[in-house]
């Protein structure tokens, strides 16, 4: 299969060095169309009234931080399975973009609870299971930053990326399964609760943080190949011609 | 069978046993996981006695009263089934109204009525600019109307 | 158009430091990362091409070449 092209260092490498800055440049257009419809497109809500405009923010970065964890869980299993090293170093280079959106979900949601709920903070199912995402993040990234050997270090990031990934079903079904102060969601597949500018503009927040997800992931996974490939006879050439500039 | 497929099976096993733990595990510890207890649960004594727990409903209409002194306020829960009496001293955040929902923290009193030390307002998760919202109630209204 | 004016719309119907607060965090934290990102693919080429240079005749070792 020609995919598995792909799944040389050398290849996705110079792939990801050519298709990161389009990602960027999509990021940019996107979150300026997506900010615009926010605050001058989108209506006052008739509960909440200005004060829910942190929804543009808040929903993609939840919805970023759970994808992007799946996204982690998904080459963690090729990387298993297939034994592509490029699968772990994708993985990794998503975990501290992951970390913030997760973070970016918690604060906007303090910021946003306080208002209107009356408080930062609640230790209800769909805030603790979120907190949990978070240090599900950060033990990804201390623990395959501690391993000194880098194959046992991909190994035991994919495992904690695997076993993980059952928190995400329970942060999304959390406001169904249980009750909690969280209220349930605005838009999955049934039904839709919001009206269509607010919609749309949600939309293309939540696209332009894929986009810019992917382009930041592209970006770092480039350092991670080179450092982790350097004594590979293409990327002793690279690290030579690029090294002298920097 | 190739190595790679026997090492899939076993990942695909791991995290299939890992879902099903959790599923249970979760399960189990359902009723601790609640944010709030209904006012029929209260009724009912499935409530700790003397503790702090939560409550959560709908704050009945026109319930809501405010007492001289200006913090104390009188209010009713209810889960249209069973209805609490809570009276609380403090400020009130901004979505707390009649006929939305609220959570109170607080404890029973003698008297069975509660005693909140802490009141949040929980909303819903409809949006929609002031006008669509005239127009939903409108409708609604005239629907109850068309049936009686 | 939602605003009449460049003070309504910092205000935020009254909510302007919540709102705002969640922006600009997110702005903050997004320009972060862009910089320790460039950074790092700087720190990464310097050091790996002083290695390269400090043991310049063992560039040719494959010992991670595999699959």
């Amino acid at each position: 299969m020609n995919l598995f092209k792909f799944s040389s260092p050398q290849t996705f490498y110079s792939l990801a060095g050519k298709l990161a800055p389009a990602f960027g440049v999509i990021a940019a257009v996107l979150a300026a169309i997506g900010l615009y419809i926010s605050f001058f497109v989108a209506p006052t809500d008739a509960v909440q009234g200005e004060v829910y405009r942190i929804i543009f923010i808040h929903v993609p970065a939840a919805w970023m931080s759970m994808v992007i964890y799946l996204a982690m869980a998904f080459w963690s299993a090729i990387g298993l399975g297939l034994g592509t090293r490029v699968s772990f170093y994708m993985s990794k280079a998503l975990a501290p973009t992951g970390a913030l959106f997760c973070f970016l979900a918690l604060w906007t949601g303090a910021l946003w609870g306080r208002p209107t709920w009356g408080t930062y903070w609640a230790w209800d199912a769909r805030m603790t299971s979120q907190l949990l995402l978070l240090f599900l993040y950060f033990g990804h990234i201390a623990l395959t930053n501690a391993i000194e050997d880098a194959r046992r270090a991909d190994k035991a990031g994919a495992i904690i990326a695997l076993v993980g990934a059952v928190n995400i079903p329970v942060i999304y079904f959390s406001v169904k399964w249980w009750n909690t102060l969280h209220q349930g969601s605005s838009i999955n597949l049934t039904k839709i609760s919001v009206v269509n500018t607010m919609l749309i503009g949600m939309l293309i927040m939540a696209l332009a943080a894929w986009a810019y997800s992917i382009a930041v992931a592209l970006v770092r996974v480039r350092s991670i190949i080179l450092e982790r490939e350097r004594r590979t006879e293409w990327a002793g050439v690279e690290i030579a011609a690029q090294g002298g500039r920097a | 069978m190739k190595a790679r497929h026997k090492r899939f099976l076993w990942i695909g096993a791991g995290v299939a046993l890992l879902a099903i733990s959790a599923t249970l595990v979760l399960n189990a510890f359902n009723d601790n996981l609640v944010f709030f207890q209904t006012p029929s649960d209260v009724v009912d004594g499935k409530v700790p006695k003397g503790r702090n727990f939560r409550i959560g409903g709908m704050v009945e209409k026109g319930s809501v009263q405010r007492a001289p002194d200006g913090l104390t306020v009188h209010f009713v829960i209810t889960d249209t089934v069973k209805s609490i009496p809570v009276t609380y001293k403090g400020a009130l955040p901004d979505l707390f109204k009649d006929g939305k929902g609220a959570v109170a923290q607080g404890k029973l009193d003698a008297d069975g009525s509660f005693i909140a030390s802490e009141v949040l307002a929980k909303h819903d998760e409809n949006y929609m600019p002031p006008e669509a919202k005239a127009a939903v109630d409108k409708a609604r209204e005239a629907a109850r109307t068309m049936r009686r | 158009m939602n605003w009449d004016s460049l003070s309504a719309f910092i205000d935020m119907g009254g909510r302007g430091a919540f709102v705002w607060g969640s922006y600009g965090v997110t702005l903050a934290l997004i320009v972060a990362e862009l910089w320790t990102l460039s950074q790092r693919r700087r720190d990464t080429l310097r050091r790996l091409s002083r290695l390269q240079q400090l043991n310049g005749d063992e560039l040719n070792g494959n010992d991670s070449q595999s699959s």
